[in-house]
């Protein structure tokens, strides 16, 4: 039985589909046998950030209306061969999203998958209720900012009253916080809010925080999961971020400012 | 043949529990002249209420002999005035005999409880109360986990405990009273139903706003009062008035 793992966040633009990427990179890089599936409808993006654009023959739609089989449209990826990506449809309608289709799918990819990761769009209409049905886990995706938080705490109410567990009575979906676009010199000014700040609003259990960089936009142009940066910040954080989902104990990093050094500030901050 | 429910036919009827108010006459001592020139006198004053009215009759303050008790009677006069007597309440077990013999229904006295004659009681534990019979205090819905936004918690009775955040965006209805160990941080509403004495307790007053039965504060007028401190909000003189726990 495969473990489901949806990324959402409630807001858009916030970096679903970036860790989406990474993360099952991530756990496909450890041999896990892991898929992970665009729920964009509409508005695909998974594909370019997984550089497989040019390779999508059938997607996700195709196959919920049996138009193709599933060994039809996941694409293998190039860097890695146990990371399989299927595609979201770019001309249908959210709606081509059926329950008895998506089940039928995701319980077709658990026979032979360990991970299956989906990517959630954002808002919390059809499609991201659809991405986070079946889930076991989900990982929420927040940048430090009020209206995100805002609304990963709704989509937090969404995942307890609405997916397949909590409906089916069953242990709650675990709940990851993954904060993304982190940048310590501006929460040290006040200008974002800080790690401690977003923990204690959501009241979740921290799976990491990703530095805001440059990196992370030049690799997702490029069609380069940002875990494959392996010497970034913001890849090494994703690293850590798979690992503390498997189970591992990794302290986190990359949450206090660089330049001004760890003990100037300690020594000025008394 | 013999059983109609279980061949699939739908019953006839189906019992439902009902709570209906009656006029009780209370009774102190009875002769039939007097009693119909007293009736007579009393609708008089208010004949539009006694029309086709249901009236019980009280012996919990009966004085008279029990021999001079004649349903009949009464249920005659009553009724050439329109008065449907359906019923005895209390007396002795002499008279309940009497009002049974005159096919009255017997109901318990308001101080006293039957014991339970009818069936149905024991047979549906939990029906709806018995008629007449005070309730215990509804029970405290208790919520374990945060209350995010978007959510609402809705106690049309009794009670809302969250042992949690209330997050932004998220609401508390309560008749009763709401308590948040946590931050409060979205909507709170005691007292729905008009409860003017619900009370508002929490950890952290963050609220976008604060109700008890109908009276509200919203988050700008909170702010120079007990702001993100742990508080407690009631009504007083129609306002609500926000008071640190610690100095309660």
């Amino acid at each position: 039985m495969a473990r489901i793992i949806v990324v959402t966040s409630g807001k858009g633009g916030v970096g679903k589909t970036t860790t989406s990427a990474s993360i099952s990179t991530g756990l496909a890089k450890r041999g896990h046998k892991t898929v992970v599936i665009d729920f964009d409808v509409g508005l695909r993006n998974l594909d370019l950030i997984m550089n497989c654009e040019r390779r999508v023959v059938y997607d996700f739609v195709n196959v919920i209306q049996g138009e193709a089989s599933l060994n039809q449209a996941l694409i293998r990826d190039k860097r890695v061969d146990t990371l399989y990506i299927l595609p979201a449809s770019q001309t249908r309608e959210k709606e081509a999203l059926t329950r008895e289709g998506v089940e039928r799918v995701i319980n077709e990819l658990s026979e032979t998958f360990d991970y299956i990761v989906c990517d959630s769009p954002a808002g919390i209409e059809h499609g991201a209720l659809m991405a986070l049905y079946h889930a076991d886990e989900a990982i929420v995706v927040t940048n430090p900012e009020v209206s995100s938080v805002r609304d990963s705490d709704r989509i937090l109410g969404i995942l307890q009253s609405k997916s397949r567990r909590a409906e089916m009575g069953l242990d709650p979906v675990k709940e990851h916080l993954l904060l993304t676009r982190y940048n310590p010199d501006r929460v040290s000014k006040g200008e974002m809010l800080s790690v401690g700040d977003v923990e204690e609003i959501l009241a979740i259990p921290l799976l990491g925080v990703i530095p805001e960089s440059q990196v992370v936009l030049n690799a997702s142009n490029q069609g380069l999961p940002v875990i494959l940066e392996e010497g970034s910040d913001a890849g090494q954080a994703y690293e850590d971020a798979v690992a503390r989902l498997l189970g591992e104990e990794r302290e986190h990093r990359f949450m206090t400012a660089q330049k001004k050094g760890f003990f100037t500030r300690m020594f000025k901050g008394g | 043949m013999t059983d109609t429910a279980s061949t699939g036919v739908q019953q006839s009827f189906q019992f439902k529990s009902a709570n209906v108010s009656l006029t009780a006459l209370e009774l102190y001592y009875f002769d039939n002249d007097e009693f119909e020139t007293n009736l007579r006198e009393k609708i008089n004053q208010a004949p539009g209420f006694f029309k086709d009215i249901p009236l019980i009759i009280s012996l919990e303050k009966y004085e008279g002999l029990d021999s001079e008790l004649d349903f009949f009677k009464i249920i005659g006069t009553c009724r050439r005035h329109n008065i449907q007597v359906i019923g005895v309440r209390g007396g002795n077990e002499d008279q309940r005999r009497l009002a049974r013999g005159a096919s009255l229904a017997l109901l318990p006295g308001s101080g006293q409880r039957e014991k339970p004659q009818e069936p149905e009681a024991t047979a549906e534990p939990e029906s709806e109360p018995q008629t007449g019979q005070p309730t215990g205090p509804a029970p405290a819905r208790i919520i374990n986990h945060p209350v995010r936004s978007g959510q609402q918690i809705h106690a049309p009775e009794g009670d809302v405990i969250v042992l949690g955040p209330v997050q932004a965006g998220a609401e508390i209805l309560a008749a009763g009273n709401i308590h948040v160990y946590g931050p409060l941080r979205g909507r709170a509403l005691a007292g729905i139903h008009g409860g003017e004495s619900a009370r508002i307790f929490c950890q952290s007053l963050e609220a976008e706003l604060v109700s008890i039965a109908g009276h509200y504060k919203i988050s700008e007028d909170l702010q120079d009062n007990g702001w993100k401190n742990a508080v407690q909000i009631q009504l007083r003189d129609d306002l609500l008035v926000v008071t640190p726990l610690d100095k309660a």
